[in-house]
């Protein structure tokens, strides 16, 4: 019984992780049905210069490299978005998938070029192994419960704008339509500009987080972007809140199929996501009406 | 003096060419009314003054400002709403949301919310209800409400009566009624010619993305009317 | 008064005089093709054959994304199945390997049938990411099964590959005529479909699927053909690059990069053209010769290429040179054209 409940509680760390990464995603696939093929690469991306940043900068904690990294990642995503996506947004999806799917080789190549194709690790010091006694012989880690509470806060920090700020009431309207937004006013190019660099924001945040806690190398996107997906679409389009959800349901479902053997760890997890693709087509927390 | 004036207005959507030389323009205050028949560009030519529709080769000038070739959310905020064709109303917001959004460009002069549920009462109730859950009427109100809530100099107009029961028509007219005594200038474009010639100062007519006729609506004939409207010699 | 059209005055017309001229060249060249293992060494003879089935994999990517609407990012799932039933039905099995080939299309075309069943309960962003998960999930599964190797794969038995011959050819030129013929096939039976009254729906299904369906078409079953038809066709040359590389591990059968270059050669040479597939791989093969030194660089120039190719060139370089000229090598659009003489007089137009 142990065990299971063991399973469950990692599971649910794990799924933190998967919620972060998903968070961004959530945000400009709900709001602009934009399909970043190049997501899990960005974040990937943002631990490799993470990496870099300590190394020159010689903080203490790659935490710090927050500091620098957060704002440069905004631009990235506001620069790429005004640049490159917006002028290939429109009805087919064809195009930002295939743009972004190039994106994602660059990435991927040009981080081998530059880092190499070694296994990297963003080290934590003693954070990364202390942790907290449970009942019943179980423990938790404090940086898995950290990951937990700041992916609960991001996605609740994303909510609060999306739905009780000016910016985001912006957002919404302009992704519900996207002409009669500018006929308030709205600069819809800025606009998704903004919600692309918002994006990059928890994209920093999850490559942080995710290079501490394991190793990654140049490849590791295309990984790390599936498990986003499948959060955002397990959870639903359009809610936030769902994806959190999804993420956790992720996590739980892999490390479940992982007591049986280690190499069904991803397998039941795609195999859970499959289920509930072909059951709730829309996932289980839909927002919109569509 | 004038507060829009347009000259030799010519509108594309692609190749297709949609409007003809159009020359318009409105006194600060007055009523002008376009009727024509469906597809004779009256929406269009809305679109093109709020910068929708791409126009080529011509000028329009508002409060004394060129805005030709302004991107629609920069011709806004100099003081032009435009109530969409078909309402158009943000379809994932609340009524007040949408209302709101009306505020987007302009929330130093805007009007307050309260304003808008003083002229349309019924709204109030249901302010945090999705906008999709009205009936045609309140979705209507919530899109002239919207359009008002930004203080604008000109309110445009597009179908407002389509799809709408006769009583309801009236309410909104009623409403309008209102907006003119405030000093609004207004252009409406209106199938039903009689209510746009009660309504209106001016009123232009459309045929086939050119003006067919213009008048003051109390002087205009009725044979002269239709065969503007339906563009052929000698029609009853 | 009744109207009825004159049949002679209006006629509809597929081939030009360019398409003429272009099919006489085709023919001139596949001959020349069929006669190269004799005069040709080994060497370029491999890659010719490289040459083939990258371009039968991009005409079948097109077919799917660019006419049939489906944005599949998992076509390795089939072509590693393929290449694993080839295997096994090979060497577990005692199959004739040329045969096992036309098994392992077969199994293809069949696993399709769930597989749609499945994946057109999506659309768009959610069909792509499906397919990439279900690709991924065959990769995993794989790695499971130790009689096919589990992750580090299998290699081909040497009696099994020397068996790759059909009478006196040998099994470089068996290979290399599987992939001329399969690269043709491609080629030929997205031009039979694309001109048939299917192609029409298909293109019909492609501008507006919901209108395409409220006027009879059943885009359901058109789309299924697709999608089973490349099915089968992706599994079939999966089957042959794995002969032909005697060595099939999960990793690299299911791959993403197999979609990436799909979709690389065909936004290059331009998506919904048949033209286009043709063009993007000799693109792909020249950049490849060019930059193979450069190891990483040269997929980082690809993926830039793609980039501005499709934000410059959506038509892609083949789609770009063709629209504005009106010209189609394999014709597959239909014109009106009207006979001048009875259509003039008002008189004739009736019958």
């Amino acid at each position: 019984m142990n065990g299971w409940i063991d399973s469950i509680l990692q599971g649910v760390m794990l799924g933190a992780i998967y919620a972060l990464f998903a968070a961004g995603l959530s945000l400009v696939f709900g709001v602009m049905r934009l399909v970043n093929v190049a997501h899990g690469d960005f974040i990937v991306l943002s631990a490799f210069i993470a990496l870099w940043l300590q190394r020159i900068t010689g903080f203490s904690s790659p935490f710090l490299t927050l500091i620098l990294l957060v704002p440069l990642m905004f631009l990235v995503g506001y620069v790429l978005q005004r640049v490159i996506l917006n002028p290939a947004f429109g009805a087919d999806i064809l195009r930002p998938v295939l743009i972004t799917f190039g994106l994602s080789v660059i990435i991927q190549n040009g981080l081998l070029q530059g880092f190499s194709a070694d296994s990297q690790k963003l080290h934590g010091g003693k954070l990364e192994v202390a942790s907290i006694a449970l009942p019943g012989g179980l423990a938790i880690g404090v940086l898995p419960l950290l990951t937990l509470g700041v992916s609960a806060a991001m996605i609740g920090l994303l909510q609060w704008m999306l739905y009780r700020t000016k910016l985001g009431r912006a957002l919404r309207a302009t992704s519900a339509d996207l002409s009669t937004a500018g006929l308030m006013g709205v600069n819809t190019s800025h606009l998704f500009a903004m919600a692309a660099g918002i994006a990059m924001v928890t994209v920093a945040v999850a490559g942080v987080f995710t290079g501490i806690r394991a190793s990654f190398d140049a490849v590791s996107g295309p990984d790390w972007l599936i498990f986003a997906f499948e959060a955002v679409i397990i959870g639903g389009l359009g809610s936030l809140w769902g994806t959190l959800a999804g993420g956790l349901i992720l996590g739980m479902a892999q490390t479940t199929g992982a007591r049986f053997s280690p190499g069904w760890q991803l397998l039941s997890g795609h195999l859970v996501f499959l289920a509930i693709l072909i059951l709730c087509p829309r996932g289980l927390f839909p927002r919109r009406a569509e | 003096m004038n507060l829009l004036s347009v000259s030799k207005l010519n509108a594309y959507y692609g190749d297709f060419q949609a409007l003809f030389d159009v020359d318009f323009h409105a006194h600060p205050g007055e009523v002008i009314a376009i009727i024509g028949a469906n597809g004779a560009g009256k929406s269009t030519f809305l679109n093109a003054i709020a910068g929708n529709v791409t126009g080529r080769g011509n000028s329009i000038t508002f409060a004394e400002e060129a805005i030709s070739g302004l991107r629609s959310w920069q011709i806004v905020s100099r003081g032009i709403a435009l109530v969409p064709e078909g309402r158009r109303l943000f379809s994932s917001l609340t009524v007040e949301e949408n209302l709101l959004m009306g505020a987007y460009a302009n929330t130093k002069d805007a009007w307050p919310l309260t304003h808008i549920y003083e002229t349309f009462p019924q709204l109030k109730l249901k302010a945090k209800q999705s906008a999709l859950s009205l009936s045609g009427g309140e979705q209507q109100m919530v899109a002239i409400g919207r359009a008002l809530i930004s203080n604008p100099l000109l309110l445009m107009c597009d179908e407002l009566s389509l799809g709408l029961a006769p009583m309801v028509v009236h309410d909104i007219y009623e409403t309008l009624t209102t907006v003119r005594e405030r000093g609004v200038t207004l252009i409406i474009v209106e199938q039903n010619v009689r209510q746009a010639l009660a309504f209106a100062d001016r009123v232009y007519c459309f045929q086939e993305g050119r003006v067919s006729l213009t008048g003051r609506a109390g002087e205009l004939k009725p044979e002269d009317v239709s065969r503007a409207y339906f563009g052929l010699a000698g029609a009853a | 008064m009744t109207t009825e059209l004159n049949p002679r005055a209006i006629r509809v017309k597929q081939s030009s005089p360019v398409s003429c001229i272009s099919a006489v060249g085709a023919a001139l060249l596949v001959a020349f093709l069929i006669s190269a293992p004799s005069w040709i060494d080994r060497g370029h003879l491999s890659l010719l054959v490289e040459f083939f089935y990258f371009l039968a994999l991009a005409q079948m990517w097109n077919l799917l994304a660019g006419f049939a609407g489906i944005i599949s990012l998992g076509q390795q799932a089939f072509l590693g199945l393929g290449g694993y039933v080839v295997f096994f039905a090979a060497m577990r099995m005692g199959w004739n390997p040329v045969a096992a080939l036309v098994l392992a299309g077969v199994v293809g075309g069949l696993v399709a049938v769930p597989g749609a069943l499945i994946v057109f309960r999506l659309h768009g962003a959610y069909l792509a990411i499906g397919t990439w998960v279900v690709a991924e999930t065959f990769k995993l599964a794989f790695s499971e099964v130790k009689s096919l190797g589990a992750g580090s794969g299998i290699s081909l038995l040497a009696a099994v590959a020397r068996a790759v011959r059909i009478g006196p050819f040998s099994r470089d030129t068996v290979l290399y005529g599987a992939a001329l013929l399969i690269a043709l096939l491609s080629i030929v039976c997205s031009y039979v479909l694309l001109r048939s009254q299917a192609g029409l729906a298909l293109t019909a299904i492609r501008d507006n699927e919901a209108t395409a369906r409220s006027v009879g078409v059943n885009s359901l079953r058109i789309k299924l053909l697709v999608f089973v038809g490349t099915g089968f066709g992706t599994a079939l040359t999966g089957a042959l690059i794995y002969l032909s590389k005697l060595r099939i591990s999960p990793a690299a059968a299911f791959d993403i990069n197999w979609t990436s270059y799909m979709i690389f050669i065909v936004v290059i040479g331009g998506i919904g053209t048949l033209e286009g597939p043709i063009v993007g791989t000799l693109v792909f093969f020249l950049l490849r010769q060019y930059l193979a030194d450069l190891g990483s660089w040269y997929l980082i120039v690809l993926g830039v290429v793609a980039v501005v190719v499709m934000l410059k060139m959506p038509s892609g370089l083949w789609g770009t040179f063709a629209k504005n000229r009106d010209i189609s090598l394999f014709p597959t659009r239909r014109r009106l054209f009207l006979n001048a003489d009875e259509y003039a007089d008002p008189g004739k137009l009736r019958a």
